[in-house]
């Protein structure tokens, strides 16, 4: 580093901003922070289902909501990892389901151990093929992953023959427990939830790691010139992701026991969804696993409250697919706002 | 300016694309704390020299000197780690991140101790003041390092990346057509930059289209022809009409006095 002080030329572009303009420079940070949007978002949608309906408010019905996030939000902190490095892993929930169908017949068996590493390993091994075929064959995540999905399902129904497995081990239920008071329950797979989000956190904005998956989402022209070696970074992302989805399979086996190989199908996009309404951008390089963990609150709290109101299952879904239009189009309006 | 050491140098570098060559014994020189100004004519060769230099090539033939040694570049991140920093036109900074941490991109300090060592955690606050102090020291103001690239003008965004090229440049930095895409005034705060790098001892290579910028900061000029150097040039002693005909080939570059410094070894 240079360190002799000297005057040079001013880049400043207007000097410091008048007092008067603070305040509404402050809002305007505000507003533009990536979680603020979701968090006013979920606050709305929650008053709303609590002025409407006499059933959503209240402990029991909150806690329960919690419940019912969790495989979707550590499903969707895979997923914004991908998402980050402007991918997209359409086969998230396949691979989870797949990893429980392989835990569920090999502990059939009787051996718990093995199930939970084969799942694992089945788990790791698909995710590391999506990085492949996204690096080294240069496919377009959309595209490999959109095949994935369909051979992952395909595949996991074939090595069933369609069947599910029950699920007794106490260990592999474990996720599904947890502490209770009255109505309120923290099963170990919230617990998880949450220390999963703040691990995943710290990795994105305190090591280099984090910080390269960001440089290499927001321009991978500009991070391989700095020497990050781009490739390697997007196949650790949608390895990691594999990791993610395992764990998953674990919170799913313990929400509902049995091993089905056609469950989940919606988790997909679900996952999906929680990360876009959450404010990550499509582009890559912005967003967070923070705007998730909200974005998969309001994914669960639609779903949750628009059946307390009463309301069919389908306009559940058109209402969830306008949530995903409207997060697209606020992220649109705040990047072609600034390169403007 | 004569007994200047001569830090780069290239001799003899051909390199052919197929029946295409692009450069042919084409030499250059570099000296220290000199902004060395590379001219040409579209097709003259100019990147690919450039390219050469900066390991994003490897010549067919010919070599580059370092320091009087031989150096052997087979990509940038070689270059880099031997003191040469590449400023390219395109895509040098990340635009969704912030100042500091572009200055640090790729090499990024931990925390000293545990944290750093076990749990990878990044020194922010030592990255910031180290940021803040290098942008003061080549005077470049700007209201924080941690503002976003995006929020920055084009003139200081092209003033981050020479900022983060001469923070880590040991001993040279290439600029690829630094002020191609700025208007007036940033310009000249980028040339203003660029003097402020020199100053502080870097021998910088300059690609440049604007005769004028060249004429103002440039301390000699190279000027590049047919896929090899024409001749170097002083700037205080040769117009910009005699450097443009030297470019095009309308006048011979045996008419104007060179300004070479070494010659050129067999």
């Amino acid at each position: 580093m240079i360190s002799s002080p000297k005057s040079g030329p001013d880049l400043s572009g207007g000097g410091d901003a008048p007092r008067a303009e603070s305040w509404r420079q402050a809002v305007t940070n505000a507003v533009a922070q990536p979680v603020t949007g979701p968090l006013l978002a979920l606050v709305v949608i929650m008053a709303v289902f609590s002025l409407t309906t006499t059933t959503f408010l209240n402990v029991g019905n909150l806690s329960l909501i919690f419940q019912q996030s969790v495989v979707i939000g550590t499903l969707a902190l895979g997923q914004t990892l991908v998402i980050l490095v402007a991918g997209i892993d359409l086969a998230c929930a396949a691979i989870m389901v797949l990893a429980t169908v392989v835990i569920g017949s090999v502990a059939m068996q009787g051996n718990v151990a093995l199930a939970f590493g084969l799942g694992a390993l089945a788990c790791l091994a698909v995710a590391a093929l999506n990085g492949i075929a996204v690096t080294r064959f240069r496919l377009p995540p959309f595209i490999a992953t959109l095949g994935m999905l369909t051979i992952v399902t395909a595949g996991a129904r074939l090595y069933t023959n369609s069947r599910s497995y029950p699920i007794s081990s106490d260990w592999l239920m474990l996720m599904g427990s947890g502490p209770s008071y009255g109505l309120i329950t923290f099963s170990y797979g919230s617990m998880l939830w949450i220390a999963l989000t703040l691990a995943l956190s710290y990795a994105l904005t305190q090591t280099a790691w984090g910080t390269h998956v960001y440089a290499v989402g927001n321009s991978p022209g500009a991070a391989r010139l700095n020497g990050i070696y781009v490739n390697r970074v997007i196949f650790s992302v949608y390895t990691l992701a594999g990791l993610f989805y395992f764990l998953a399979a674990w919170q799913a086996l313990g929400r509902t026991p049995i091993a089905d190989p056609s469950g989940y199908q919606a988790a997909n996009l679900d996952s999906i969804t929680a990360v876009v309404i959450g404010g990550s951008s499509l582009f890559g390089g912005r967003g967070g696993v923070a705007g998730t963990f909200i974005g998969t609150l309001i994914v669960t709290v639609l779903k949750n409250g628009l059946t307390q109101a009463g309301i069919d299952s389908l306009y559940q879904q058109i209402g969830t697919g306008i949530l995903v239009i409207l997060a697209v189009g606020w992220d649109q309006y705040f990047r072609s706002g600034r390169q403007s | 300016m004569s007994d200047r050491r001569i830090v780069m140098q290239g001799v003899g570098l051909s390199k052919r694309f197929g029946h295409v060559v692009a450069m042919e014994h084409a030499d250059f020189e570099l000296a220290s704390g000199e902004i060395m100004a590379v001219v040409g004519d579209n097709g003259a060769g100019k990147s690919t020299l450039i390219r050469v230099l900066s390991g994003a090539s490897v010549p067919d033939e010919g070599k580059v000197l370092l320091d009087g040694e031989e150096v052997h570049f087979r990509s940038p991140l070689e270059a880099r780690l031997a003191g040469i920093e590449t400023v390219y036109q395109e895509l040098a900074v990340a635009t969704e991140m912030d100042v500091a941490q572009n200055l640090f991109l790729g090499r990024e300090l931990r925390k000293p101790g545990w944290a750093g060592h076990w749990f990878r955690q990044l020194d922010k606050v030592q990255m910031r003041a180290q940021a803040a102090e290098h942008m003061r020291a080549l005077g470049i103001r700007i209201q924080s390092v941690r503002q976003k690239v995006e929020t920055l003008s084009g003139g200081q965004r092209q003033a981050v990346a020479v900022a983060r090229a001469s923070a880590w440049g040991r001993k040279v930095v290439i600029l690829d057509e630094p002020t191609a895409a700025l208007g007036v005034r940033e310009t000249r705060q980028v040339l203003d930059l660029i003097l402020s790098v020199r100053d502080h001892g870097l021998a910088v290579v300059l690609i440049c289209h604007n005769m004028p910028d060249v004429f103002e900061i440039a301390d000699r000029i190279h000027i590049h022809r047919l896929g090899r150097r024409a001749t170097v040039v002083d700037p205080k002693i040769v117009k910009p009409n005699q450097v443009v005909a030297i470019m095009t080939g309308a006048l011979d570059a045996a008419s104007v006095p060179s300004a070479l410094f070494a010659p050129v070894p067999a």
